[in-house]
């Protein structure tokens, strides 16, 4: 029975347990590393669902209702969609150069990098916000006050429905996203990150180009249709 | 007898968890994922009192066939607040965020949890989405059902449907943030030569519980979200009057919900596993077939949540394709039961307080399954139905089964995650109480539904009040089973027998160090050479 | 120390793959209107691959963040088959005969 667990010292000699990077609990810097980045990806499996059920949504509605979805495509602005679309992509280049930076200790470029997609994310914002106040405009908000001069008012609403839960939900994340990448600059700025510890970057990075792809669906399903 | 492994501690007498700081806030701010666990204890219980104050309400107006202590409105608000904060406040964490936190760590051979702030921060997460539960309660309640059906919650109901929704919403996300911690501690922390075959099968069931909250539990809460958008905004995604579709919410919300029984009946399972080897003395029978069952559950059970909507206006061949599926998540859970069974065979058994709960989790366990067989039949569903015959088995299943397993394993981990031995007889008794009263409880109410009677209703025919006082009477020996381990469980905190580290003679990385655990789990890094559950005939023989 | 790194011309090639993907299906909805959405949802299942596989490392990582690719892709599919499932078949129950075409047996 003793013998279950035999404690030996010289199994993780190879730690040292000073790196001021490993948290206590961990054996080593590996360790803790891949554990940071399995988390985040658990972390963005929920997230695919969470926006799963939003798509489960569209994928129903859109199937019963063809007609007002072809109707409602007059409504939306292709170009400013695109536009963001674009946008999005830059800042996702810039964080993964952000990220490869980190790797490389390229301090100076680590934090430019972070600041170009904070700045193209907020662009994106911006113009998210433009357009919802166009949406406004129009009555196009759905609720008792929603107005549609054209064909099959009730069922064109829930297009709008689902584009302002969607997108809405996503400008949630991006959101989160800036307030992530704003504590990423602090710490960048005072030289926290090193290629023996850039963990915090990736897994941001993994989060932001999540969000990315988010959009980059969102972009056909509720633009180009 | 584990002095072996005991030996590098400083000394028994040490700094354990519990004594390491006894300061409001060296608890409220621990990291360490013992107290937390404790926390978790603390409030699943004042959670799950609160759900038995309102299932006696439900009980006692059901005593008589007249609606005569309240009227239908209270009623249902009354069954609601049960479902609610039994199930996302009491069910869902109960043995995951308690014994689990408590264990997976020490059971893989780690110091903590991978992320111990995100455990900190999911049981806050967990307080917060209780506080709106408490709010609700004592602000006028909700009468939706705990399944937030539309359009009457998004519509018509005139109670605080929101605040309830936004309860379970961020209770979701402690789940969720519990799911993620284990899954990578799993992976990632165990000790050397913990290979995945040598893991404790109640890390197994937890493994398999974690993937389901985390790829369950966010679809709920998004379908959540649309509900309380379509209440307050009228931004239609469900009311047929706004163009929605209804029974869409019941596909969103159950694809969640129905792997949620799992999420609660996984890591029971998991318990059972070892209360049974421990008190055979015995190897475990068919371990990879255990192990493996757990992942099977878990996975299967995303494919059939389309059994709870045979009525709803699903298509009857989207409905046959459930049933079929159905029916094959009953053989993992077989397996479990045979394994179970298999491996008491010839064993060594003692009945203690922890297996009698577990002898009680196999019999009640396989009556709830094999009547959920019975509803997952698409032609016998439509009589059963929505009747009392659906609320027995459920009950079966989530009473006779999680909570039971959850005593067992409350009661088997109790010395060493408090240092105290419990009065053994005062134990055995409450188990049996419990055990007795819960058949008188919910036995009857599988004749009722088969008679007819409905769920959610506070008046019936007086043809039905003799098995209803059954139920009635049944229910006050259950709480009564109830109240006693709460009674003797505190008072050995203060007052019991100080427990050595391995007082069953269980075999496990947990029962090698002291009762109660240092803080830090292990006085030196774990490597593991033995099999798991490696009970010798040597070691039973010199036992008895 | 842990990841690979990604030489910069690499990022750079798979940015411009995916500006001429988002130009491509701009230019084939303006050209073909609403029936190219089969085809915008294919270039969108190209982009999203391609920012998965270079811009979040998958391609060269561990097992397990491919696992978790795979495992919410597969799980993704069950929400979304499953319940279309339903809505396919909907259609294709016989319909219940009218009330009044009932015979009444007195």
């Amino acid at each position: 029975m003793s013998d279950h667990s035999t404690t030996v010292d010289h199994v993780h000699g190879h730690a040292h347990g000073h790196d001021p990077h490993v948290a206590h609990h961990f054996d080593n810097a590996q360790q803790q590393y891949e554990s940071g980045n399995l988390g985040m990806w658990l972390f963005l499996i929920t997230e695919v669902m969470f926006f799963g059920g939003m798509f489960g949504a569209y994928a129903v509605y859109r199937t019963w209702y063809p007609d007002a979805f072809e109707f409602a495509s007059t409504a939306t602005n292709i170009p400013l969609g695109a536009a963001n679309t674009v946008v999005l992509i830059i800042s996702s280049l810039t964080m993964a150069l952000a990220v490869q930076a980190s790797q490389l200790g390229q301090q100076k470029k680590l934090v430019t990098m972070i600041l170009l997609t904070m700045l193209f994310g907020s662009i994106f914002l911006g113009v998210k916000a433009f357009e919802y106040s166009e949406k406004y405009h129009h009555g196009h908000i759905p609720g008792p006050n929603f107005v549609w001069h054209g064909e099959g008012g009730r069922e064109v609403q829930i297009l709008f429905c689902l584009y302002f839960a969607m997108t809405g939900m996503h400008a949630v994340h991006m959101v989160v996203g800036l307030g992530i990448m704003t504590w990423l600059l602090i710490t960048a700025m005072k030289g926290k990150y090193s290629p023996e510890y850039y963990n915090p970057v990736e897994i941001t990075g993994l989060y932001w180009h999540f969000v990315d792809i988010v959009w980059i669906f969102l972009f056909p399903l509720l633009y180009l249709i | 007898m584990s002095a072996g492994t005991t030996t590098h501690d400083s000394a028994p007498s040490g700094v354990n968890y519990l004594t390491n700081g006894y300061s409001l806030k060296s608890w409220l701010l621990t990291v360490d994922h013992k107290r937390i666990a404790i926390l978790y204890l603390i409030s699943i219980t004042i959670f799950f009192a609160l759900g038995g104050i309102f299932a006696a309400a439900v009980r006692l107006e059901l005593l008589t066939p007249q609606g005569d202590m309240m009227d239908a409105e209270t009623y249902n608000k009354m069954f609601t607040m049960h479902g609610v904060v039994m199930i996302f406040f009491f069910l869902i964490p109960s043995v995951p965020a308690t014994l689990g936190n408590f264990l997976i760590p020490i059971m893989v051979g780690a110091k903590d949890l991978a992320f111990p702030k995100i455990n900190l921060l999911s049981w806050y997460l967990y307080i917060i989405g209780g506080m709106f539960g408490l709010y609700v309660a004592v602000s006028g309640g909700i009468e939706t059902g705990w399944t937030f059906y539309t359009p009457y919650s998004s519509t018509y109901s005139n109670s605080a449907v929101i605040a309830t929704a936004m309860g379970a919403f961020v209770a979701g996300f402690s789940s969720i943030l519990t799911g993620l911690n284990f899954i990578v501690t799993i992976h990632k922390m165990r000790a050397p030569g913990l290979t995945w075959g040598r893991l404790p099968l109640f890390v197994w069931a937890h493994y398999a519980t974690s993937l389901i909250q985390l790829l369950g539990t966010p679809v709920v809460a998004i379908t959540l979200v649309l509900m309380m958008l379509e209440r307050a905004f009228r931004i239609g995604f469900f009311d047929p009057a706004l163009g929605g579709d209804p029974v869409l919410f019941q596909h969103l919300f159950w694809f969640y919900s129905h792997p949620a029984v799992y999420i609660m009946i996984l890591p029971g399972m998991g318990v059972i596993s070892e209360v049974v080897t421990c008190y055979s003395k015995k190897g475990v029978f068919g371990y990879h077939f255990i192990a493996g069952s757990s992942l099977a559950i878990a996975v299967l059970g995303f494919f059939v949540w389309g059994h709870h909507m045979y009525t709803a206006g699903q298509s009857t061949y989207a409905g046959v394709v459930f049933s079929l599926i159905t029916f094959a998540v009953a053989v993992p859970s077989a397996v479990k039961i045979f394994n179970w069974t298999a491996t008491m065979y010839r064993g060594s058994i003692r009945v203690d307080t922890p297996m009698l709960y577990a002898l009680g989790f196999i019999g009640l366990f396989t009556v709830g399954g094999v009547t959920g067989v019975m509803l997952a039949t698409m032609a016998l569903d439509l009589h059963l139905h929505d009747t009392y015959f659906v609320v027995a088995h459920f009950h079966f299943v989530m009473v006779g089964g999680m909570v039971l397993a959850f005593m067992s394993g409350l009661h088997f981990w109790w010395p060493k995650m408090t240092g105290k031995i419990y009065p053994e007889i005062w134990g055995r008794v409450s188990a049996v109480l419990v055990f007795l009263g819960f058949n008188f409880t919910f036995f009857p109410q599988f004749l009722l539904g088969y008679m007819g009677m409905p769920r959610r209703y506070h008046a019936y025919p007086e043809e039905w009040q003799v098995l209803h006082v059954m139920s009635t009477i049944g229910a006050s020996v259950l709480m009564l089973g109830f109240v006693l381990p709460a009674i003797y469980l505190t008072w050995s905190v203060f007052k019991g027998k100080a427990a050595e580290a391995n007082p069953w003679q269980a075999k496990g990385l947990e029962w090698n160090i002291p009762s109660p655990p240092p803080t830090e789990n292990f006085p030196a890094p774990v490597v593991v050479n033995e099999e798991v559950y490696a009970y010798s005939h040597e070691e039973v023989k010199a036992l008895v | 120390m842990q990841g690979h790194v990604t030489p910069t011309k690499t990022y750079l090639t798979i940015f411009g793959a995916l500006m001429i993907c988002t130009i491509l299906t701009v230019f084939v909805r303006l050209n073909l209107g609403i029936k190219s959405f089969a085809v915008a949802i294919a270039i969108a299942l190209v982009k999203a691959t391609l920012v998965i596989l270079y811009f979040m490392h998958v391609k060269y990582s561990h097992i397990l963040s491919k696992a978790a690719v795979v495992t919410s892709i597969l799980f993704l599919l069950i929400l979304l088959v499953l319940v279309s499932m339903d809505y396919v078949s909907r259609s294709w129950q016989p319909r219940a005969t009218p009330w009044e075409k009932h015979q009444v047996l007195e």
